[in-house]
């Protein structure tokens, strides 16, 4: 446990001091949703109903756009190998990692969205729920994409690569993180199950990516 | 158990390659007869429906077609189960060579259902629950190919493109299923009632059977050619050894 709390700090630290890493992707969720009125049209009714779908899409795009940083500076260094031999099992090390790309991005991201909100004139009264579904969606969020990340690790053209890999399954978070929004500004009926669901798919892919992940890390080491 | 020592043997390719030989031309054949029988049936033998006219014919093509698409993705997911698992030689030359035809059935299945909605939905592509999740399985389809073409070690991307269609197969009744529930919202779904007659649904099976005896002659095919393929990428291989381990006596033979 201590093994595992150490690497959580090391990788937070890391993205911390790196600089840069968490900045971009806040700058590229800004500029991203910025763009938008300016394609569609200053029609404040429009963009107050299309907000919560363009505060999470942008918010998948803008995670993704750092998922290549959870094994990528690691493998380089060769620091992902002494990783695999330490007495940690692997999947606790992707676990680890993907936690820590969840605090250093995912909650960052979340925290963002109501002020993005503000741009995008969405209710205020949307506020609560849109950080709670987005706080409860992007573990499944690092946690799927951290897959993503350890198959493209050797790929020639990862980043690209990767967008086509975890995109389709960022898809039930997307769909039931917009539904809770919406069922906040329609009326209380969803909200529950809404948020019951995407608890369950983040807590399900908390198990299944660091498995997933630490079988392509190690079909790579051999 | 019979069936597993029938895949020990098939683990051997000389032993796979005379066996889908001879096993290929009947199975093709076979496939040309029935969808041949079907294509009549569908086309000459079955009643035109009172509502959607001459285009209920599409249905022929497209049902087969989209249960291709999903047959093609099991095919795939238990040939990268073995492949993983029990490590068997051709798992991987199975899985490589069904993604391509899952693919293109799945392709299939969009295109003919969007040709079908036009005019009877009045648009070619309408948000529905199935055609959604149809189109997140071929964008599955699609990643599967790209990951596999991104990397020069051929069995390293094999075993990581295994992987990735497992957690496809824990993640698609996931997504199958939110979708459903997403549309469920929005509107109703369109059901084309699965009360039907016999005159059509005979033609159907037919089609079906058809179809599927075609998946195994291509899927067979592109194994084959698939397993000669890396035979002779292996001969080159030793070829270009060969030469260089020649290559340097002579090169090194002036120096000494």
């Amino acid at each position: 446990m201590t093994a595992f709390l150490a690497l959580v700090r090391r990788d937070l630290l890391l993205a911390v001091r790196e600089g840069g890493a968490v900045g971009t992707a806040l700058g590229f969720y800004l500029i991203v949703v910025a763009l938008l009125p300016l394609g569609l049209g200053p029609d404040l009714k429009l963009l107050s109903r299309i907000a919560p779908g363009v505060l999470w899409i942008a918010l998948l795009l803008a995670a993704l756009l750092s998922l290549g940083r959870i094994f990528e500076a690691d493998q380089d260094a060769g620091t992902l190998d002494v990783m695999a031999m330490g007495q940690l099992p692997l999947e606790a090390v992707v676990a680890g990692k993907a936690l820590a790309h969840w605090i250093s991005t995912g909650i960052p991201l979340a925290l963002l969205a109501p002020i993005l909100g503000i741009l995008l004139n969405l209710e205020i009264s949307a506020y609560p729920v849109l950080v709670a579904t987005m706080l409860i969606g992007t573990p499944a969020v690092s946690f799927l994409g951290a897959i993503g990340a350890a198959l493209t690790l050797k790929a020639r053209r990862g980043g690209l690569l990767m967008a086509l890999l975890v995109l389709p399954l960022y898809l039930p978070t997307l769909i039931f993180g917009i539904s809770a929004v919406s069922a906040a500004t329609l009326g209380p009926d969803g909200l529950v199950q809404s948020l019951t669901v995407l608890g369950a798919l983040s807590l399900a892919s908390v198990v299944l990516g660091p498995i997933a992940a630490a079988a392509a890390l190690r079909l790579q080491m051999q | 158990m019979k069936s597993q020592t029938i895949t020990q043997k098939l683990a051997n390719p000389t032993r796979f390659m005379a066996l889908s030989g001879r096993l290929l031309p009947v199975v093709s054949a076979l496939a040309a007869a029935v969808i041949g029988y079907g294509l009549y049936l569908a086309f000459f033998n079955s009643p035109v429906d009172y509502q959607q006219g001459e285009t209920v014919r599409i249905m022929y093509i497209h049902v087969p077609s989209a249960w291709l698409a999903m047959a093609g993705y099991a095919m795939v997911a238990m040939s990268g189960f073995g492949l993983l698992v029990f490590r068997h030689p051709l798992a991987d030359v199975s899985a490589k060579a069904a993604v391509p035809i899952g693919a293109a059935f799945t392709f299939l299945a969009l295109v003919t259902g969007s040709l079908w909605g036009k005019p009877m939905w009045g648009t070619y592509w309408a948000w529905d629950a199935r055609m959604t999740s149809v189109l997140i399985l071929f964008f599955l389809y699609l990643g599967l190919m790209a990951l596999r073409n991104s990397m020069e070690d051929e069995a390293l991307a094999g075993k990581l493109t295994a992987v990735l269609a497992l957690v496809g197969v824990v993640m698609l009744p996931i997504i199958k299923f939110s979708v459903d529930w997403w549309n469920t919202l929005h509107q109703p779904s369109t059901g084309l009632g699965s009360t039907l007659d016999p005159s059509m649904r005979i033609p159907l099976y037919w089609m079906a059977g058809g179809f599927t005896l075609m998946f195994f002659a291509m899927h067979l095919k592109g194994m084959r050619n698939e397993i000669l393929r890396r035979r002779v990428k292996a001969l080159r291989m030793s070829q270009v050894e060969r030469a260089q381990a020649g290559g340097s006596d002579t090169i090194a033979a002036p120096a000494e």
